[in-house]
């Protein structure tokens, strides 16, 4: 009862959802997204009429006119400085616009061109002296900060009377103020397609990923040859030029002159900035979070002096705040990726029938017919982790370097790279036009042409639909075989691990791999069996309408049905096998080779049963320290359609042949490939036929 | 070994006859200015304006070796304007109230403490960036003097404190104690700094926190006492102040003044990356910024000309340090600002 309880609260009950979370990169703005939500309901519950139009309109123009300023401050912070000047900036920009248009009467369009080419300039003076001068930028930012604001003093002094005497009656100007469209304020509108645009521009363009290189390390991109002075000097125009946007809407809004415009909105924009979660020092930010800390630091202020609160209490307020959300992003920041390390991790329970003896009377008896084999390649190649013959009878093997060799018939001495691939082969299999299909680890399925020339054949399947993580990226592509029609079979032993960790997937042993299918007719792959605990083997049944499947950690042989009657059925073959199997062939009597990398034990198989355990394994121990399933020692097994074990081969020593992953029947003889191996073995077999051959080359004319 | 080999040539032509860092250049800026205000500046150079320049700098420049404390340590302290003023505007309106002296001047103090810690612990222990923190204690502090606790944001000197009044208030043959209080506290911390343990973990800490972590320095602990010893600087910075006035008026917050201190402590060269300067980095700086501005209200400068004029000056200055001791994309530190 209590054992069903815990299978079933094991198999059903989401423990991968919050590691699989926490990973999303969109969960980088938890905080400030907590704390926009946490504002807006405070808010609302203090202030009536809070979500009313006009006061919902009022905030949008009044947020965006802030808006502007922090967006040109993120983008200064993201590329590791830091604009205090931007107050000053904004101040010169209104009162010259406001001057522009009331004394001079100047058209709305000159005098904003000429008021935003003024901000230009005025954050060119920082751009060229941080960024081509290399001063820095928080202490000249901070004298720019004092000249430009004596600049304002000096000209709202000499201009303010001519402004409040003077005015205009240019609609356009009235209407860049306080016009609607839609009902929400031209300024919104302004804001949102430069919010937009900047978004694009800084995920999506080359220009966008220069800032993001510089800030996240500027000597990367200087070494990288990347124009670091010119990114920096142009964050700060930019940023001038925002906040003389933002001075525009405002002069429009207010159209007066105030000598204490700007004073002291240095520290709120760096307050939203960094409500938002952007960090000083570069490299980290979005147009998102600069969004999400305008709106809380707005509606924090806007709605405090609302809620009619002495100055100082606005103050306290503030700085509590900011110091709160600013505290609760660093941990958050600091403390996401130890949570994904300790919570990724989520074994599962997997109750695995007894393990069938080895005994000396059982099918799997123990014998040392490995012993003296003929060894190829010795110490020539790393990790043939699959091994296949052409019909001229060349060797292939894939290494971890990332290639595929090929050792020359008849004597195997001469070896050469076949095809560089860039990633370590595992399964393969020959089409019957010569193609070599070849399953590579952390790339997906690709094939080598006759002409030995490496080609994508699919990297990808189709998203599962509920799944959290992006599952449509092949990570860990294992072992194929391609069905009459040239439709191809391979498994994913997992899509939460890659392939260096495939000793934590042994120890969560959950259904985390799948089988994938690839119609050359059709262009397209399909997953066809989900959830399955870590396929690994595959081959293409005698009846050529079905495929066996390895899943290594459940120790089972089971068979797909993609053809005939029994089409789309999945059955058992051998539901328990002493070890994990590995791949799958065909022999040539009509049965199967199968190859075991390791032996099961009692202790490995009692904690599959105890998912609490690993778990906690998982969390206080190094990996090294982990339990880990025997891969010291496996054998190959032969076996019939029903799964009744035919024959073993093992080699007692260990020396040649301990962990076994692949063997393949050719003319006469079984190869073996071990990943852990530095050697492929040749065995002799008797009473095999000595044509047989598992891919043999379609005769005749090839298909287009 | 090639880099050793390549750099050495370098290294001799730069130490030529004088070593032109950034302190010799803004000293070297502070004597031009200097003798050339004695020589066109009517009643500049005579004993009673000396003395002047003297007196409006001392409180500049004893929040200055605060900062400078702070600054040598990797941090900033942005606070020290709202500690200088809330809390000894706190004890001289608890001292008018009739509150003993000696319990007005603890509570005081124990505000500056309370936010000194405050800012160490934010800093060193939830790695909060030092900007940040002081930034918004200092809005807090701030905050706090304006919402109750002090009846007027203008506090006069109240005759209860006139027994400490000798700090800034009176004259010491003929040299203004305020003046000297800055000397006193110029030695303690160059003692500090230089002559104690502490001290010089200080430096150690600023020039590589990791390192100074590795080598098995209380780094954590030391960055308290670096925010704690400048509040302790800032209250009585403050008390100096109102003593020499008579008057704390906590409106100071909302002026530039903070911008001055971190201008005065970069300015004489103490490095914004830590480990670097001194007090006698301090004392240049202080010079040479109230000097200028000594000048400028004797030529009767309006007070936004004096700041159009002093920006330029320190900008020209600050823009003269990068050219003589360019920024190295190399070995520039990650998000140095």
């Amino acid at each position: 009862m209590l054992t069903t309880l815990k299978k079933y609260r094991y198999q059903y009950w989401p423990d991968t959802a919050v590691g699989e979370l926490l990973k999303k990169p969109w969960m980088d703005t938890a905080v400030p997204v907590v704390a926009l939500m946490l504002t807006v309901a405070f808010f609302s519950w203090q202030l009536s009429g809070f979500f009313s139009i006009s006061t919902v309109s009022d905030n949008l123009q009044q947020a965006s006119e802030l808006g502007f300023i922090v967006l040109g401050m993120t983008l200064v912070l993201i590329v590791g400085g830091i604009d205090l000047s931007v107050g000053s900036t904004y101040a010169i920009c209104n009162v010259l616009v406001l001057y522009l248009i009331h004394v001079e009467q100047m058209p709305v369009l000159p005098a904003v061109g000429i008021t935003l080419l003024c901000g230009a300039l005025l954050g060119a003076i920082n751009g060229i002296l941080i960024g081509y001068l290399g001063l820095r930028a928080f202490l000249t930012t901070l004298v720019t900060l004092i000249v430009f604001r004596s600049l304002f003093d000096m000209l709202q002094f000499q201009w303010a009377v001519g402004i409040a005497t003077h005015t205009t009656d240019s609609e356009a100007w009235y209407y860049l103020g306080t016009g609607y469209f839609l009902s929400i304020p031209m300024a919104a509108w302004a804001f949102a397609a430069i919010a937009i645009a900047t978004h694009i521009y800084l995920t999506r363009m080359r220009g966008g990923w220069h800032v993001m290189a510089v800030g996240g390390s500027r000597r990367s991109a200087y070494n990288a040859g990347l124009p670091v002075k010119r990114v920096v000097a142009s964050s700060y125009v930019v940023s001038g030029v925002l906040a003389s946007m933002s001075g525009i809407f405002y002069g429009a809004r207010i159209d007066s002159s105030s000598a204490d415009t700007g004073s002291g909105m240095a520290i709120i924009v760096l307050a939203a900035a960094l409500v938002g979660g952007i960090r000083l020092g570069g490299g980290k930010g979005s147009v998102t979070k600069a969004v999400l800390g305008t709106v809380i630091v707005f509606l924090i202020t806007s709605s405090l002096s609302s809620m009619a609160t002495t100055a100082g209490v606005s103050r306290i307020v503030l700085a509590v705040i900011f110091l709160l959300f600013t505290t609760l992003d660093i941990r958050w920041f600091k403390n996401r990726g130890k949570a994904v390390q300790e919570l990724y991790v989520t074994p599962g329970y997997l109750d695995l029938p007894k393990a069938p003896s080895t005994a000396a009377e059982s099918p799997y008896a123990v014998n040392d017919k490995l012993h003296d084999i003929e060894l190829i390649g010795l110490g020539r190649v790393e990790s043939p982790e699959d091994v296949i013959l052409d019909d001229d009878d060349n060797l292939y093997c894939g290494t971890r370097h990332g290639n595929i060799m090929r050792f020359l018939a008849p004597d195997y001495q001469q070896m050469e790279v076949y095809a560089h691939v860039g990633g370590q082969p595992l399964g393969m299999a020959f089409d019957p036009d010569g193609y070599l299909y070849v399953c590579i680890g952390g790339m997906g399925l690709y094939r080598v042409t006759p002409e030995r020339k490496v080609e994508k054949v699919t990297d990808e399947t189709n998203r599962s639909l509920f799944s959290i993580a992006d599952d449509s990226r092949l990570r860990l592509a294992d072992d194929l075989d391609i069905a009459p029609d040239g439709r191809i079979f391979f498994s994913e032993a997992t899509v939460r691990y890659e392939m260096h960790e495939w000793q934590i997937d042994s120890l969560e042993s959950r259904g985390n791999g799948r089988i994938i299918c690839y119609d050359p007719h059709t262009n397209q792959t399909r997953t066809v069996v989900k959830n399955l605990v870590f396929p690994n083997g595959i081959c293409l049944g005698s009846e050529g309408q079905s495929i066996l499947f390895a899943e290594s950690w459940a120790c089972r042989i089971s068979r797909y049905w993609f053809d005939g009657p029994q089409k789309g059925r999945v059955e058992p073959v051998i539901s328990s096998l002493p070890g994990y199997p590995d791949n799958i062939n065909r022999a040539s009597d009509g049965n199967y080779w199968i190859a075991l990398m390791g032996m099961r034990g009692p202790a490995f198989d009692l904690s599959m049963r105890k998912p609490a355990f690993r778990r906690r394994m998982s969390k206080r121990l190094a990996q090294d320290e982990w339990l880990s399933p025997n891969i010291n020692v496996g054998c190959v097994v032969k076996c019939n359609d029903q799964g009744e074990i035919l024959e073993a081969l093992w080699d007692r020593s260990g020396v040649n042949h301990p962990m076994i992953t692949s063997m393949r029947e050719h003319r006469g003889y079984l190869y073996l490939g071990g990943i852990s191996n530095n050697r492929i073995g040749r065995y002799k077999l008797e009473k095999a036929d000595p044509n047989f051959m598992q891919h043999p080359r379609r005769r005749g004319k090839p298909h287009a | 070994m090639n880099t050793t080999a390549s750099l050495l040539p370098k290294e001799k032509t730069a130490a030529k006859i004088i070593k032109l860092d950034q302190q010799t250049i803004v000293f070297l800026i502070f004597i031009i200015i200097f003798i050339a205000f004695s020589i066109f500046l009517p009643g500049f150079l005579n004993t009673g304006n000396l003395v002047n320049i003297l007196r409006s700098i001392s409180v500049l420049g004893m929040l200055g070796l605060g900062m400078a404390v702070v600054v040598i340590g990797r941090g900033i302290d942005l606070s020290m304007v709202a500690i200088l003023a809330v809390p000894t505007a706190l004890t001289m309106t608890l001292a008018s109230t009739g509150v003993d002296l000696g319990l007005a001047l603890i509570a005081g103090v124990a505000l500056a403490i309370a936010f000194g810690l405050l800012n160490g612990l934010l800093t060193a222990y939830a790695e909060v960036p030092a900007l940040l923190t002081t930034l918004a204690t200092g809005l807090g502090l701030a905050g706090i003097g304006q919402s109750g606790i002090l009846q007027f944001d203008v506090v006069p000197w109240p005759d209860q404190l006139n027994p400490i009044e000798w700090i800034g208030g009176t004259t010491l043959f003929g040299i203004p104690s305020s003046v000297i209080s800055f000397a006193v506290v110029a030695i303690a911390v160059s003692v500090f700094l230089k002559r104690t343990k502490l001290g010089l973990f200080i430096y150690a800490i600023g020039d590589n926190p990791n390192a100074a972590r590795t080598t098995g320095m209380p780094v954590r602990p030391v960055m308290v006492l670096q925010y704690l010893i400048a509040a302790l600087i800032a209250v009585f910075a403050g008390l100096v102040m109102a003593s020499s006035s008579a008057v704390m008026d906590t409106r100071i917050y909302n002026l530039s003044l903070i911008y001055n201190v971190v201008l005065v402590v970069v300015l004489g060269g103490v490095g914004l990356s830590g480990g670097r300067g001194g007090v006698w980095n301090v004392i240049v700086g202080t010079l040479l910024v109230g000097t200028i501005l000594n000048g400028m209200t004797i030529l009767n400068f309006s007070y936004d000309a004096q700041n159009l004029v002093k920006g330029v000056i320190l900008l020209m200055a600050i823009a003269i340090d990068s050219v003589l001791n360019p920024r190295n994309e190399e070995t520039a530190q990650q998000g140095d600002i």
